[in-house]
């Protein structure tokens, strides 16, 4: 099945043909995340099982007796997602060893929304990074509990206004900024690291590709766009994407063996403003707190900046003396 | 022939389990589960069972990994006790939902508050509903045998559910019993070394597990659950029947001592059943015609076999190892009354809880419990549930 037109003459080597998240799935319209996962699983193809977080994903893509998946897919509650795939990759690699299954490589991968990543699910998540299975991790961040409906999480933006950080007369709403979480899993000697965003989709599905190299752990933080809970239009999910990248709010990078690299740097950031009006959520910000936002902007990408200038890989490390 | 040695309960039943050529293991220590879980570890490190053992963060990441590997057609297996099983409750009724044939021990130890490492079955109780198999031990042997039958019972086509084969911790888990081991050529001969691939995770053949149900088909998942986990038992009568061909030892879902003309019964779960043996003899030394009746497998529940059991009894004894606090007493106590609400010849109920958080129960412990229940149904004063021995 292929939904594009012209692919031959535009992608073919690019992409691959076929679509393993088929159309006919339930999310909203523009929903980033249907797009992410959808070049994820053209980036990862058929030899994959993906372990699944309770969530909008999960949800839309999965609802009895219909499926949206190509690939082969478990689902089973909202924090273990990680669990569930170290189990997977256990049992592969047990089956293949006894000579019960074919012997040929399967990518384990798990995904988890913000919460199922930052939040109920770090645990599981610190837990299987740590133990080193070969799985990739993918937290599709939409920056809140969209499935619940818009609840804040600790991926949730500095002055977004949620269900349950709204913005009032005595607060500017969300008054925390985004949990690092990429930092953690570097902490945790994952070998390969990045964050994408499929208003970028090469690099988002060169990034899958890589991860998919890796035979050990891998994570990939993915940007995505929610209209619905960011309250702005449908449209917008790929400018938005791109608009996070140039104003410096997601800055796009990996870490590959501890070393730090930026895979689309903007010349000049646009100012955070721009970014921000398109989106009911940030509509009640002042100047002043839009001000902060932005010296938090620079704040962090000096911060990468410096990693990316000064920060050797681990292998290199291990040569240098003293 | 097999011959008998003399082993820690915990460290036999990792022994056994080391037999039955896990696939996949995730453990979390916890006591009085560590010796299970260590023991293990030790029979993989050595190359006695080729097992994928991963060493989880929490038991809820255990549940959830043997679900993941079960998921791929592994044999999965993991071991927990108390908090660790209360951790895993969540997870537990999806285990049943997916119909993955996991297999888990669980060495019953008290639910905190306040915070008690020994031995009751307020672990087990609150996972009553969750779908699985449930079935007690009651001496080290059993614990062997019983971890081999599991995995058997667990994976049959005309089960496929999640079995939990309960061993009291310490009473039994950390006792030295005398254990006759099968030999592994015949293990392998009653159970298979393979899982059937039923539904599992592989790209050559794409399924979606765990799909999310509305309003529309719910009730019907949960009716079909009802129904294989009711069915069952049938399942689990053959294979204890094939067990007692291959090495002699019998195994019964309701299992009776002394009960033949017995009017007065006692009523055990679990490893206090030998004690009770014990007491019951006494009292028929002392010419009064009391029995036991011990209950294996709690669910499915026996009914048949248990009204069969107790039909002739005017006076049942129940002991409970955990409480349903504001309910009607102990949980099994509960099941046993509403199980003979329909019968013609109802016999008096009576309930003690007993044993709670490691409490210990001597033979006559029991003797004055039946002493008391006989003399207080004499005089028509009988308490329909009472706390045994508690300090007022």
């Amino acid at each position: 099945m292929n939904t594009v037109s012209n692919f031959d003459l535009f992608a073919p080597r690019l992409a691959d043909k076929n679509e393993y998240f088929s159309q006919g799935h339930r999310a909203c319209q523009g929903c980033g995340e249907a797009l992410a996962v959808r070049l994820i699983c053209k980036a990862l193809g058929e030899d994959t099982i993906i372990s699944n977080a309770t969530g909008c994903m999960e949800i839309v893509s999965s609802m009895y007796p219909n499926t949206a998946w190509g690939v082969p897919w478990i689902h089973v509650a909202f924090e273990n997602a990680a669990a569930v795939g170290s189990g997977v990759e256990a049992g592969l690699k047990a089956l293949r060893r006894k000579g019960r299954i074919p012997d040929r490589y399967i990518k384990c991968v798990a995904m988890a929304g913000d919460g199922g990543t930052m939040d109920i699910g770090l645990q599981a998540l610190s837990g299987a990074m740590e133990r080193g299975h070969d799985l990739l991790f993918v937290c599709l961040d939409n920056e809140a509990y969209m499935n619940t409906g818009i609840q804040r999480s600790s991926g949730t933006p500095m002055g977004a206004s949620t269900t349950t950080s709204p913005a009032g007369k005595f607060s500017y709403g969300q008054k925390t900024w985004k949990k690092n979480v990429p930092e953690i899993m570097v902490a945790h000697r994952v070998p390969y690291v990045a964050t994408a965003c499929p208003s970028y989709p090469i690099d988002l599905m060169n990034k899958v590709k890589k991860a998919r190299e890796v035979k050990g752990p891998s994570y990939i933080h993915c940007f995505s766009v929610c209209p619905t809970g960011w309250r702005a239009a449908s449209d917008l999910t790929v400018s938005l994407g791109r608009l996070a990248v140039e104003t410096g709010m997601f800055p796009l990078y990996e870490v590959e063996d501890g070393k730090y690299s930026f895979t689309i740097q903007p010349e000049e950031l646009r100012p955070v403003e721009d970014y921000l009006k398109h989106q009911g959520r940030f509509r009640h910000l002042t100047s002043e707190t839009i001000a902060m936002i932005q010296d938090g902007i620079y704040q962090e990408i000096n911060n990468l900046q410096d990693k990316v200038d000064n920060l050797h890989s681990w292998s290199e490390l291990k040569q240098k003396k003293g | 022939m097999a011959k008998r040695v003399g082993m820690e309960v915990a460290i036999a039943a990792a022994e056994a389990v080391g037999m039955c050529n896990v696939d996949v293991a995730a453990c979390y220590p916890i006591t009085p589960q560590s010796h299970i879980a260590e023991h293990l570890s030790d029979i993989v490190a050595d190359g006695r069972s080729d097992t994928e053992y991963i060493t989880v963060e929490s038991e809820h990441s255990a549940i959830s990994a043997v679900m993941g590997a079960s998921g791929t057609g592994a044999r999965a297996y993991t071991a927990t006790s108390s908090q660790g099983l209360m951790l895993m409750h969540e997870i537990l009724p999806i285990v049943s939902a997916m119909r993955l044939p996991i297999c888990i021990a669980v060495a019953n130890r008290a639910v905190s508050g306040p915070l008690n490492i020994l031995n009751d079955h307020s672990d087990i109780m609150p996972q009553r509903d969750a779908g699985w198999i449930v079935m007690f031990t009651e001496n080290g042997q059993e614990a062997v045998d019983m971890s081999i039958q599991s995995f058997k019972i667990a994976e049959r086509e005309d089960v496929m559910l999640p079995v939990a084969v309960n061993i009291d911790g310490f009473q039994l888990t950390h006792m030295v019993e005398p254990i006759e081991f099968p030999d592994q050529k015949d293990v392998n001969k009653f159970l298979p070394p393979a899982r059937k691939p039923y539904a599992t995770l592989h790209p050559d053949k794409v399924v979606t597990m765990g799909a999310f149900a509305m309003s529309d088909i719910f009730s019907e998942m949960m009716k079909a659950k009802n129904e294989v986990l009711k069915n069952s038992k049938k399942a689990i009568l053959e294979v204890w029947d094939e067990w007692e061909r291959m090495f002699g030892r019998r195994y019964r879902p309701i299992e009776t001592h002394r009960t033949d003309d017995a009017e007065v019964l006692l009523v055990t779960m679990g490893s206090m059943g030998e004690t009770a043996e014990i007491a019951v003899d006494e009292m028929r030394d002392k010419g009064v015609p009391v029995g036991l009746v011990k209950i294996r497998l709690w669910r499915p529940f026996p009914f048949e076999e248990f009204k069969d059991a107790v039909k002739k009894a005017k006076l049942l004894i129940v002991t409970d190892r955990a409480v349903s606090f504001g309910g009607p007493g102990g949980p099994v106590f509960s099941e046993i009354k509403s199980a003979l609400y329909h019968e013609k010849n109802r016999p008096v109920i009576c309930d003690y809880i007993i044993g709670l958080g490691g409490r210990d129960v001597a033979v006559s412990d029991f003797v004055t419990m039946m002493e008391q229940a006989i003399k207080d149904n004499e005089k028509d004063t009988i308490k329909e549930y009472e706390f045994y021995g508690v300090t007022e």
